[in-house]
């Protein structure tokens, strides 16, 4: 009795709801799009001029200098130091990668070789367009979310008691604004602008990368991989979400066994090889040799600049005696391609999220992280905002990494200025913003899939023995 | 990682802290100070020894004997330089030039963004004397300095005698490998700002000086000496230098040990050592001595000219003769050998002092306590912010129960808005910044409407600013954000918690007795803190950052046995703030934009949460 109640309770709530979303669909279709194109611009626009003041502001101010000193906001492949003494090179005639100062790609030296002048404006101006590329990539992927959301309820796929856990559009429709704002706003991507550390670039990379993907245009996306795996090699795991996500969009099974998802997998493994090559290939007609390959892709791959940075690189290599260097070398550029493989098989069915999975264990496992690279995924968040109820150390993820943050500069100057630290402090504070960050996506990785579980078993689980049963991570 | 992904264990703990986190917080604040005063228990401490193996094992003979030449050069000196009026630039220079040094002359001027009413100076012109005394035995890429300051009147004029005269003897002898520089120095940490900036071409307190002609290697460590009598009874050695750096402690050990081999008593703090370790005098002495380091420390300034070479990754400490009442006399000839010795084992260095210990504090001479020791004691107090702030985090509600359990949470209450807490953030940073800009750049129009000095307007505006805070906030937060909630000032004083334990870990850091002080007396009140309890505002008042630098004053004055009343106090609490503003000035001391900028604004935002509305 009690039962049959709480259902027709239920199915009357479903409804409602998707009547609901009927209204939100009708909203964002609606024929004066004028007006909503004004309605969304207005605080975008509004934050896009806020963000520009700050960094124009900080770009006068005597701080730029000071910021683009410091180890954590520049790397020794984006400093805009580096860059400036290719150009010199490279206007003098010679390699520019003769010396083992530049380590930026042909593309990139011929792009400041026409705007060195406007420097500040390029990197102004890309900041501006990773957050509108971002902004829109985000409202696409949320109305997919919406449309997938719908035909789940109507067919009924989704578990009676996990209304709570559905997304209405009021919360949904000021996500865009909010993950634009995270990557404007967040003082990383502010410092790694104001360094000019060309971070930024390869950010509006992958950011445009995203939006084409989400906006379904193969031939785009697998140009812009192409270009972003050029820039530094490992967004190339960006491939396989990428992938999973056109499969899902022309509903081509992901079944090894049938010819049209080899064909699409070939077709877009083409396009995105051939716009490799192709780049490569004009690199090297822009310089006339492949100087360029062991200079930046060797560089990245075997790290022999130990520099500090935000890394785990360069302690473990300063310490590590000569002949283990390629075995750990290995060891260590492993992990950023190595977990490509179970998240995708895990997280097939959400290419998006696998897509934010990817850049964030890029960030943290590169040889030369910088915070400009975790500020690109920390933009994400907002988008996961529903997954908030399922975090578990969000607290804890917060306060390592606001005071790790705080602590870089302050052991920094210990051990270089005061002398009176060592290399092990800063190396200690590097651990602890990994660890924060990889728990923080660990985190996020858990309430997803466990937002998952619950949609469909079910919000109150219970035991074989009728009691309340949690679910563990283990 | 069992305790973070298993949600029963974790829900056991959340609830335990929560549970017990009033009861955690006083043991831990309590256990917190407790183990400071420990450490000056000597069982509890560690006694010093020697790391550097270069200073270690090698025994010197000290040969000097011209102690009776340097006094009766102290006396010529001093005639010259009551002739020249300051300092006699030409007699030191053939002084120096005749017992056969490389002699060099650097002049220097600086103005005073406001008169100094301690040492009666604004517009600062002078010339520093330095010769450098080249090494026989060795390519000269090292160096190292011993200076003395040539100080207005009759005081340390023995000083720079002895120098001249242990620069003659140096001259003789074979056995350097390591460049040394004798440098005297005008208007003392102002000249040897100017030199040290010279010396090193940079320029980051905006000084005016001319270049240096001649430059001997890297610096290695640095001597600076000051005698202002023909026999001393003790010898006092001075660690603290800018910013709360101090230099390795092998160079404490290095002095103890000549100390102990030629029979110069020597102090710390100006307090000597003790043996009776077990009795109730012995303990206070030894935990008198500590806190002196501790306070002397925590200001942050340079006590003696030693100070500004620690910026410079130069290891020095300073050597000041005391003469009182005692019997028993050291004469300038054992001074001279003791430094003798301790130059001689510096001269063997192979690399700069690293080998020991940076981050101590001590209780005596022999003994010290290492970071080791000493952090828990801050560590207990800061993790009662970080307990308090998770006791908020669950509290307020939706975020933290889904921490346990996500599955048996309602909807969430609508937090409150980003305004709410940005705010008060913004407002407090904005009067920061006013306490730190406004004093200096005002004193002009202050002087023309208010009869008083420079010096004062600078210090009245800093502490009428800093009362203008405490009205200005609370008022215009309302305005701005309207009715203020349950939840806002919980949020509020969540961020406000975070942020000062931040703060305080960077501090402590850097300088851990800024920072232990500053936990003892804002920890406590910032914890408990809730709004609309008329005895928060007296107790928080009483425990502002202002008050405690009052404070401070009164126990230093008590520790150095020269207690002062209350008016008295309060003079020396004026002349506390204004050197400090010089002391960031002239040589980029830290503390005042510190407590300006930032630890101030953070105060005022829990002042904040005490009016919320």
């Amino acid at each position: 009795m009690d039962g049959t109640l709480f259902r027709s309770v239920n199915k009357f709530f479903i409804i409602a709801f998707c009547l609901d979303i009927k209204s939100y669909k009708s909203f964002m279709h609606r024929p004066d799009s004028f007006f909503l194109a004004t309605k969304m611009a207005a605080p975008l626009t509004l934050l896009l001029i806020v963000a520009v003041t700050i960094r124009a502001v900080l770009f006068r101010s005597s701080l730029a200098e000071l910021i683009s000193a410091r180890v954590e906001v520049v790397s020794p492949l984006n400093a805009w130091k580096r860059v400036v003494e290719g150009l010199a090179l490279l206007d003098l005639g010679v390699s520019p990668y003769s010396g083992d100062v530049f380590h930026e790609t042909p593309l990139m030296i011929y792009l400041f070789h026409f705007t060195v002048d406007y420097a500040e404006i390029v990197f102004i101006v890309t900041d501006g367009i990773t957050a509108l590329a971002l902004y829109l990539s985000i409202q696409t992927y949320n109305k997919d979310v919406f449309r997938k959301q719908k035909y789940a309820l109507e067919s009924d796929r989704y578990s009676a008691d996990c209304l709570e856990l559905l997304r209405s559009p009021k919360e949904m429709f000021y996500i865009p604004l909010k993950v634009a704002m995270f990557y404007l706003l967040n003082p990383f991507t502010i410092l790694s602008c104001v360094a000019k550390s060309t971070c930024g670039l390869n950010n509006a990379i992958i950011a445009l990368f995203i939006f084409c993907t989400l906006k379904g245009s193969a031939l785009l996306s697998g140009i812009l991989l192409a270009l972003a795996t050029y820039q530094s090699i490992y967004p190339l795991t960006l491939f396989a979400p990428a992938l999973l996500f056109f499969l899902q969009r022309l509903y081509i099974p992901v079944n090894l066994r049938r010819s049209s998802f080899w064909f699409f997998t070939l077709q877009y493994a083409f396009m995105y090889v051939g716009s490799l090559v192709v780049i490569t290939g004009l690199s090297f007609f822009l310089l006339g040799s492949w100087d360029f390959i062991p200079s930046v892709y060797g560089f990245i791959f075997s790290v022999p600049d130990l520099t500090p940075n935000i890394g785990l690189f360069w302690y473990f290599f300063a310490e590590m005696f000569e002949h283990f260097r390629l075995f750990f070398s290995c060891v260590f550029q492993i992990n950023v391609f190595f977990y490509t493989i179970p998240l995708s098989i895990k997280l097939k069915e959400h290419p998006v999220f696998l897509i934010f999975m990817q850049i964030a264990i890029i960030s943290i496992f590169k040889s030369y992280p910088t915070v400009g690279d975790v500020a690109l995924y920390m933009a994400f968040l907002p988008a996961w905002s529903h997954l908030y109820r399922f975090l578990r150390n969000i607290f804890l993820v917060s306060c390592v990494l606001l005071a790790c943050s705080a602590l870089f500069p302050v052991l920094w100057h210990l051990w270089i200025y005061a002398g009176s630290a060592n290399s092990n402090f800063y190396y200690a504070i590097t651990l602890l913003f990994n660890f924060g960050q990889i728990l923080l996506v660990a985190d996020y990785f858990y309430a997803y899939l466990r937002r998952e579980h619950h949609l469909t078993h079910g919000l109150y689980l219970k035991k074989k023995d009728g009691t309340e049963a949690t679910l563990v991570l283990k | 990682m069992g305790l973070l992904s298993d949600p029963n264990r974790r829900k056991a703990l959340t609830g335990l802290l929560t549970r017990l986190n009033t009861p955690i917080c006083i043991v831990c604040y309590l256990a917190g100070i407790v183990w400071f005063m420990g450490l000056a228990f000597e069982p509890f401490t560690l006694r010093t020894y020697m790391s550097e193996n270069a200073m270690g094992s090698t025994m010197v003979e000290e040969r000097f004997s011209s102690g009776e030449r340097a006094l009766s050069l102290a006396k010529e000196f001093d005639a010259h330089k009551r002739k020249a009026g300051g300092m006699p630039v030409e007699w030191l220079v053939k002084a120096m030039q005749s017992r056969g040094l490389e002699v060099f002359t650097q002049s220097f001027s600086r103005k005073l963004p406001f008169p100094d009413e301690n040492k009666e100076r604004y517009m600062v012109r002078g010339t520093n004397v330095y010769g450098i005394l080249r090494a026989p035995r060795a390519p000269r890429t090292e160096a190292l300095v011993i200076t003395a300051p040539c100080s207005p009147g009759n005081t340390n004029n023995q000083a720079v005698a002895l120098l001249l005269a242990l620069a003659q003897y140096f001259r003789n002898q074979i056995y350097w490998a390591k460049d040394i520089i004798f440098l005297v120095n005008e208007h003392d940490l102002i000249g040897t700002q100017a030199w040290l900036e010279g010396y090193h071409h940079t320029n980051i307190t905006g000084m005016e000086y001319s270049p240096l002609q001649g430059r001997a290697g890297s610096i290695q460590a640095a001597l600076s000496l000051e005698l202002s009598s023909d026999v001393i009874t003790s010898l006092d050695l001075v660690l603290e230098g800018l910013n709360g750096q101090l230099p390795n402690l092998d160079l404490a050990n290095l002095f103890y040990a000549f100390c102990q081999k030629l029979g110069v008593l020597c102090t710390i703090q100006g307090k000597l050592q003790r043996n009776d370790w077990d009795t109730a005098e012995g303990y206070t002495h030894a935990a008198q001595t500590m806190m002196l380091m501790v306070l002397k420390q925590a200001c942050g300034r340079s006590w003696g000219d030693h100070g500004l070479f620690l910026r410079y990754h130069i290891e020095a400490a300073s050597v000041r003769g005391i003469n009182s009442f005692r019997h028993y006399k050291t004469d300038a000839t054992t001074i001279g050998r003791l430094l003798e010795g301790m130059v001689r084992k510096l001269n063997n260095l192979l690399e700069r002092l690293h080998q020991s210990y940076f981050f101590y504090l001590l209780p005596s001479l022999s003994r010290f306590v290492s970071i080791g020791y000493y952090m828990p004691a801050f560590g207990l107090l800061a993790v009662i912010l970080l307990l308090r702030a998770l006791d908020l985090w669950v509290h307020l509600g939706a975020p933290a129960l889904a921490a346990v359990d996500g599955v048996t949470e309602a909807e969430q209450p609508s937090s409150p808005g980003v305004l709410t807490v940005l705010t008060p953030v913004v407002i407090s940073h904005l009067t920061g910044v006013a306490l730190y800009l406004l004093p200096v750049h005002l004193q002009e129009m202050a002087v023309e409407h208010f009869p008083v000095s420079e010096t004062e307007a600078v210090v009245l505006t800093a502490i009428a600013i800093y009362t203008a805070g405490l009205a200005l906030p609370h008022n215009t937060q309302r305005l701005l954000s309207g009715e203020g909630t349950e939840q806002g000032w919980k949020v509020l004083k969540l961020t406000a918690l975070l942020y000062l334990a931040v703060l305080l870990g960077c501090t402590a850091l850097i300088n851990f007795s800024l920072g232990f002080i500053l936990a003892v007396t804002l920890v406590p009140i910032t914890a408990s803190i809730t709004p609309h309890i008329a005895l928060y505002a007296v107790v928080m008042v009483l425990l502002s950052p202002a008050f405690t630098i009052l404070y401070c004053v009164f126990i230093y004055q008590e520790l150095i046995e020269a207690p002062v009343s209350v008016s008295e106090g309060w003079m020396l609490f004026l002349s506390v703030i204004s050197q400090g503003i010089l002391d960031h000035a002239l040589y980029g001391s830290l503390v005042y934009p510190l407590l300006a900028l930032f630890i101030y604004p953070c105060w005022l935002m829990f002042w904040n949460i005490l009016f919320w509305n």
